[in-house]
């Protein structure tokens, strides 16, 4: 149905509301910063990845929650879409440290300690 | 010919046209954003899955070398910068395309707000931020992926299945679908289906702002008297970014 609106009334823009935006933006570049000061300063390990993980479900929060609004939308819709994607996450994670790390024990997978020599210029 | 059925007000929806207090297409966008969302979910499982299974590198991080024995260190992989060749600058660049996918999502988070108040002329401007932002990240990954394909200077000597025949002790220089520098042949394969299948969703997300723009800047959501399809397609748009905070996180930070 497309009606012919003769008179539009075009809002003004809220301040609050504007800048608002940006001070989720600017908390999400921040979030990221962070992310970045972990990984130059801290050793990979099971801490360091937990953190990321950490952030980074944070930053999903603010992408999925204000700038998709789910916050803001009934709790029906807000649960058909979150619940299912917690136990996809949860795979996710699992599979990330246990169930890699039993298979690689089960084949007998080890890890390397001294650097590969198998290097060449490949500048000829 | 006019009925009315009389639904009870207990009832959880009793068929109009808005159920979970969202119009159709918002909703139906929800639902197609789950299973995109389950499809991502498959990709990022089956790296994980695959990497942690892999033999690691547990020496010293100074003294690595790319080998096709073990799983590299994103952080020596992904560390060239367009202009500084031979400059070690470690996820520099990707954080750059952070830096741009975030931004575009929140000109389009503008562009919804301004369509809220009937505000033609800010969403087109907002809409056409996020197509520029758009078309900056494929162009960054663009660049990405060709340098990832052509290598770097140092050539990495692995055997490889090439043409169905094992070749050992190959000089591997850069990457493809079979065998790469950086390390196992999956993980460059991994590289190339996930941030590929994620471009692509960037791609056909520029394609439908740029719809969505034209269509603000001829006045046909004016004329409809609502800008939900902006909505909608923001939705979409967000999701890019969601997806992408992901890929960071666990292609080039763990």
């Amino acid at each position: 149905m497309e009606q012919a609106t003769t008179n539009i009334v075009v809002q003004p823009a809220q301040r609050s509301v504007i800048m608002g935006i940006w001070k989720i933006a600017l908390f999400m570049f921040l979030i990221t910063a962070v992310e970045y000061v972990f990984a130059f300063l801290m050793d990979a390990g099971t801490l360091r990845s937990v953190i990321f993980i950490g952030l980074t479900i944070w930053k999903a929060f603010f992408i999925v929650s204000e700038f998709m609004h789910l916050g803001h939308e009934v709790k029906g819709l807000m649960y058909s879409v979150i619940l299912p994607m917690i136990f996809i996450v949860w795979l996710i994670v699992a599979l990330v440290n246990l169930e890699g790390a039993a298979v690689k024990d089960a084949r007998g997978i080890v890890d390397v300690e001294e650097p590969a020599t198998g290097q060449v210029d490949a500048k000829h | 010919m006019a009925t009315t059925a009389t639904v009870s007000k207990k009832s959880l929806w009793g068929g109009g046209i808005e159920p979970l207090k969202a119009s159709y297409g918002k909703l139906m966008m929800w639902f197609f954003l789950l299973s995109d969302a389950f499809t991502f979910s498959g990709l990022l499982i089956t790296y994980a899955f695959l990497r942690w299974s892999a033999p690691a590198y547990k020496g010293d991080p100074e003294a690595f070398t790319f080998s096709t024995e073990y799983w590299p260190i994103p952080e020596k992989v992904y560390e060239a910068f367009p202009g500084f060749h031979g400059v070690e600058l470690p996820l520099v660049f990707v954080g750059l395309m952070t830096f741009i996918l975030i931004l575009s999502s929140v000109t389009m988070v503008l562009a919804v707000e301004a369509g809220h108040r009937m505000d033609k002329k800010n969403v087109v401007k907002w809409m056409l931020w996020t197509i520029i932002g758009g078309f900056a990240f494929l162009s960054c990954q663009a660049w990405e992926w060709s340098h990832f394909i052509s290598g770097t200077d140092i050539a990495t000597i692995g055997d490889v299945l090439k043409n169905g025949i094992w070749i050992t002790d190959y000089e591997i220089v850069g990457a493809n679908l079979n065998y790469s520098q950086y390390g196992p042949p999956a993980f460059a394969a991994l590289f190339f289906f996930i941030t590929g299948f994620h471009g692509f969703h960037v791609f056909s997300g520029v394609v439908f702002n740029i719809l969505i723009f034209f269509n603000a800047a001829n006045g046909v959501y004016e004329k409809r008297g609502h800008y939900e399809m902006v909505e909608k397609v923001g939705l979409y748009w967000h999701f890019v970014d969601l997806v992408w905070v992901f890929v960071f996180t666990f292609f080039y930070l763990i």
